[in-house]
């Protein structure tokens, strides 16, 4: 990897400062940053560290009921500490790669990338999150613009990501064996006011809702409810795991059996 | 260059690092603590595990920077006062854990981490953690086996493959 000034502020003025500087980069865990620049398809020429500023540590329950966690939280962390608010949350985090990268990997850097098989991003867009950065509050809905693309400006930080806790939700993960990316990953919750059901590792938009799906739940949240729909393949990724037609169809096999183990 | 000091096996550590430098090539280029391998260099492996503030990461994939002020461990760490081998590298001495040794400091990393968080784990739940840890000698059955003997399982019924 090439070279890089690297710098680790303790708070987020410091860090909005830092990377204000051209060919400046957030770092996060660096699960997915380092391997990039180690392959020179990435090279900022400094990396701001986000993970020595405390502020941006921890999982908490906010006044209102919603489950906050801080952008630089690691997934083992959430895994841990969320359990019990929000199981399938916390499911899903014990399960994005292995022990070694849950430890390193936050959930700010994961939304930051967008990676289009990543398991997060279907978390926030399925429980109607909200990104909570250092200027603004991005609603997840207008957060996601498509692969590696999303709604943050150069230089903006997610400092915080607040989740309405739903009545009942499930993170189905059919797993890619070698990556232990999402080949296809639903994500399903249900709240007071109807269902929402978003699908990653699918789409080459990326994350995705599956608004069908959702109008089907919202009036009868059985798996049985979801008999004779399905996603078309066109826009599906197809890649030598999976083609598009397959990934179109696992997408109705893994929200039924989300439906069927949502709790 | 930026001086990085961080605690390493209990002792005080430091040094002159660029940007760029791992921890992994921290400890075995400058500390010359080379039993923490680098197998695969992608985050794959594992071979490279050590403890960073009593959790298990991937060597290869952190800076030495992001370990300033951290406590580190390595295998060259974990032995016991005496210089004997501890419950979970005697265990794999014992149970045939490894053949050509190049995953082994990764895998006692990982394993004793499990043990940490839940000491008296199932084979599938040993299978799950060691998930980002290749062996490509053991078929992983004796590894798995040794744990559970360091966990204080009984493994005299499992078979010696």
């Amino acid at each position: 990897m090439y070279n890089f000034e690297f710098v680790r502020p303790t708070t987020i003025a410091d860090a909005v400062a830092a990377l204000g500087h051209e060919g400046a980069q957030a770092l996060g865990g660096g699960q997915t940053l380092l391997p990039t620049m180690k392959q020179r398809l990435a090279s900022p020429e400094k990396l701001v560290s986000l993970t020595g500023i405390a502020e941006m540590q921890g999982v908490c329950i906010s006044d209102d009921g919603h489950l906050c966690i801080g952008g630089a939280t690691p997934h083992a962390v959430v895994a841990r500490e969320a359990a019990k608010h929000y199981p399938a949350l916390a499911g899903l985090a014990s399960h994005i790669g292995d022990p070694a990268v849950r430890n390193r990997g936050t959930i700010g850097g994961s939304l930051a990338n967008n990676d289009p098989s990543a398991c997060y991003p279907s978390a926030a867009l399925g429980s109607g999150a909200v990104i909570v950065t250092n200027t603004r509050r991005i609603a997840a809905d207008d957060y996601f613009q498509g692969m590696f693309t999303t709604a943050l400006q150069d230089g903006e930080i997610i400092t915080e990501v607040r989740f309405p806790v739903p009545e009942k939700a499930s993170y189905q993960k059919f797993e890619q064996p070698a990556s232990r990316f999402a080949l296809v990953g639903v994500f399903v919750a249900k709240y007071a006011d109807g269902v929402r059901v978003a699908v990653t590792g699918a789409s080459e938009e990326g994350v995705f809702r599956w608004s069908e799906a959702e109008a089907a739940l919202s009036k009868s949240f059985t798996a049985d409810a979801l008999n004779g729909l399905t996603v078309p393949a066109d826009g599906m990724i197809g890649d030598l795991h999976g083609s598009k037609e397959y990934r179109a169809h696992l997408v109705g096999v893994m929200t039924k059996r989300a439906v069927a183990a949502a709790a | 260059m930026v001086q990085v000091k961080m605690t390493v096996n209990g002792k005080a550590a430091s040094g002159d690092v660029e940007g760029r430098t791992l921890l992994v090539q921290f400890l075995r280029e400058n500390l010359h603590l080379t039993g923490t391998h680098v197998g695969c260099d992608t985050s794959q492996c594992g071979a490279c595990v050590v403890h960073v503030n009593g959790t298990a990461v991937k060597a290869c994939t952190m800076l030495a920077a992001e370990a300033e002020g951290a406590e580190v461990v390595t295998i060259e760490g974990v032995a016991n006062a005496d210089g004997s081998l501890n419950t979970v590298q005697q265990a794999f001495q014992d149970h045939h854990g490894l053949q050509c040794g190049f995953c082994t400091p990764g895998m006692v990393m990982t394993a004793t981490a499990l043990l940490k968080e839940n000491p008296n784990p199932t084979e599938a739940e040993i299978r799950d953690y060691l998930e980002g840890n290749i062996c490509r000698c053991t078929g992983y059955h004796n590894i798995v086996k040794a744990i559970m003997a360091a966990a204080g399982q009984d493994v005299s019924r499992i078979a010696a493959e």
